[in-house]
């Protein structure tokens, strides 16, 4: 008999609620995790005496206790958790800021259309039904054939500015893909974002992880921290345990990887597998050729969007500086573009956040403006560790009000600095470049932070720092390695409750619907 | 077990599976998906959680008859018979 009925790669989202789901029907399961804190791309940290999160801006999917049917409701359910344990807070309002233009939404679709008819006139007919459209998808459909979102999208919208302005927010909350993305994708977002909305708790993404966590472990789950998987390990074509960096084997019926598409083909890889599975791009043959996306068939490849992101702590709140909005996502040029960078980071466009501008109960801790913007990965490995070095407890300088010549005079095609030195530059350049957008919180910036591409790969494995993983997703889970299932970012359900869904319905559907045995 | 317990086993699940739903005023004879938000996957739990807490198997085929409480009731009396309501 095998160590456990199921082992679960990852303590993302996506593990955990997997786990709970496993653990609450009396499975044996265990989450892997290669690090000491769960989390994977939502995670959490101290730093300074701060309590700063990694990954969430803000929850999509917001949905009022007692509103049925969606994703958020859905969750709540499976994995048995009451709405007001989750202590969310809906945002004030967000904007999408371009040159000259500016929508802002909530919670409240009205908002958005309306601001879509005073802005755009023409387009408002158009962007109705491009609503409708959305709105009678049925993206849970993995039937449906695989299209493009740009097409779908025009059909409707005719004005370049206002079509990107749409994507804009989409595509920064969950694209693996650049310049389009799939339209299921897009309905995704499209719903989560502007139907439902964004919320958080009180105290960010910690208080859902501590949520999970328990409810993992109250169920008899065993979770194993510190826990890198050095390789999946085979039987022929099936899928047996696995390996730890450790030495120490596992075994069990069912494996779930939350390591990515190309990730978990690796980890196969090594195993001696038929030759197929051991292609030059990972392993190609994990993916289930009858139900990959748009790339149709072709090897898994890496995600090329990673990100930057700075945290800047103000000695007051944003909204004493006139900064009244959640969430902005901006661009500084009329046309978006959602793609890796050639320079290291890309500050013409991004996301701030401003999560004290959720309607907390209370005052935060601190008081924090978050800039992201689309980095790229390769340029950011290349650093050495050399340069400003965070050792002595100073860590980045907060920005000084103008960029400083050094700065200046990197502007245009910068050469490659070593990381610390790139580090405190891009902060500098991000802060720069948001302020066509707000008012300049510079001068009350008292701590700062960042993290980079580096930090993405380091925390979530994922190649390439990729945050939503490969562009090629798995809508069905099932690889061609039997017992062995993908689950989380690169099953293709997105953000933390698109993540935690994807969990449990690849628990549900491989390791709970399986072949009952009979009745005791 | 009487019919009366079955219809409790059932409400306790319900309960648990949906803790933001009012289990109190349910209609015996009203589909439970009308009154209620529970979809296919919630169904599932109620399956599962008949076979965990009262070792009930209930086949793919057989879900339809989990339709409303009292057609629970008629379904589960025999394979019920005899058991303890797990609260």
């Amino acid at each position: 008999m095998a160590d456990y009925d199921a082992i679960i790669i990852g303590a993302g989202m996506s593990g955990l609620a997997a786990g709970i789901r496993l653990a609450m029907f009396d499975k044996r399961v265990v989450v892997l995790e290669r690090h000491y804190v769960w989390g994977g791309l939502n995670s959490f940290y101290r730093f300074k005496g701060h309590q700063f999160d990694v990954g969430l801006h803000a929850m999509t999917n917001y949905a009022p206790r007692g509103a049925k049917g969606l994703p958020l409701s859905r969750l709540l359910k499976q994995l048995r958790i009451r709405h007001d344990e989750l202590d969310l807070y809906e945002q004030g309002f967000s904007a999408v800021s371009f040159p000259g233009v500016k929508l802002r939404f909530s919670n409240d679709f009205e908002l958005l259309r309306g601001e879509v008819a005073r802005a755009f006139p023409r387009q408002v007919d158009g962007f109705d039904a491009l609503s409708r459209e959305v709105r009678e998808f049925n993206e849970l459909d993995l039937d449906a054939p695989q299209q493009d979102a740009r097409p779908v999208v025009r059909r409707h919208i005719t004005d370049p500015v206002l079509e990107d302005m749409i994507f804009c927010p989409l595509m920064y909350y969950g694209s693996a893909r650049e310049h389009d993305m799939d339209w299921d994708q897009f309905v995704v977002m499209f719903k989560s974002i502007f139907f439902e909305g964004f919320s958080r708790p009180q105290q960010g993404v910690r208080h859902i992880l501590k949520l999970l966590i328990d409810r993992y472990r109250k169920a008899g789950g065993e979770l194993r921290l510190k826990t890198g998987v050095s390789r999946i390990l085979t039987d022929g074509n099936r899928a047996t345990g696995v390996e730890l960096d450790n030495g120490e084997t596992l075994t069990a019926e069912t494996v779930l990887s939350s390591a990515g598409l190309m990730e978990t083909g690796k980890l196969c890889g090594s195993a001696g597998l038929r030759p197929a599975i051991a292609g030059d791009l990972g392993s190609p043959a994990v993916v289930d050729k009858m139900s990959t996306t748009s790339a149709g068939g072709t090897p898994a490849l890496p995600g090329k969007l990673s990100f930057t992101e700075t945290i800047s702590v103000l000695d007051r709140p944003a909204k004493n500086l006139g900064i009244e909005e959640t969430i902005i996502f901006f661009s500084n040029t009329e046309r978006f573009q959602y793609a890796q960078p050639a320079d290291d980071v890309d500050t013409s466009s991004g996301v701030i956040c401003m999560p004290g501008n959720f309607k907390l109960p209370a005052e935060p801790n601190d008081h924090l403006v978050r800039i992201t913007n689309i980095a790229n990965y390769d340029r950011w490995a290349a650093l050495g560790n050399a340069g400003f070095q965070p050792a002595s407890g100073a860590g980045l300088r907060p920005a000084p009000q103008a960029l400083d010549e050094t700065s200046a005079a990197n502007a245009g095609g910068t050469p490659a600095l070593p990381y610390y030195t790139a580090k405190q530059h891009w902060y500098e350049r991000s802060c720069a470049d948001v302020l066509g957008h707000i008012a300049d919180f510079r001068p009350h910036v008292t701590l700062v932070d960042m993290f980079t591409p580096r930090t993405i790969r380091h925390y979530t494995g994922h190649e390439g720092g990729a945050v939503y993983g490969s562009p090629q997703k798995l809508r069905t889970g099932k690889t061609d390695v039997e017992g062995l299932y993908i689950i989380g970012t690169d099953q293709g359900f997105l953000g933390i409750i698109g993540a935690a869904l994807s969990g449990i319905s690849m628990a549900n559907r491989w390791v709970l619907q399986k072949a009952p045995e009979p009745a005791a | 077990m009487t019919d009366d317990n079955i219809k409790q086993a059932i409400i306790g699940i319900i309960a648990d599976i949906a803790p933001d739903e009012d289990t109190s005023n349910i209609d015996p004879a009203v589909r439970l998906r009308d009154q209620m938000d529970l979809d296919s996957m919630d169904f599932l739990d109620i399956v599962m959680e008949l076979r965990k807490r009262y070792g009930v198997h209930v086949p793919d085929t057989d879900y339809q008859h989990l339709a409303t409480l009292d057609s629970c009731v008629e379904y589960l009396r025999d394979k019920m018979a005899g058991k303890q309501l797990v609260s």
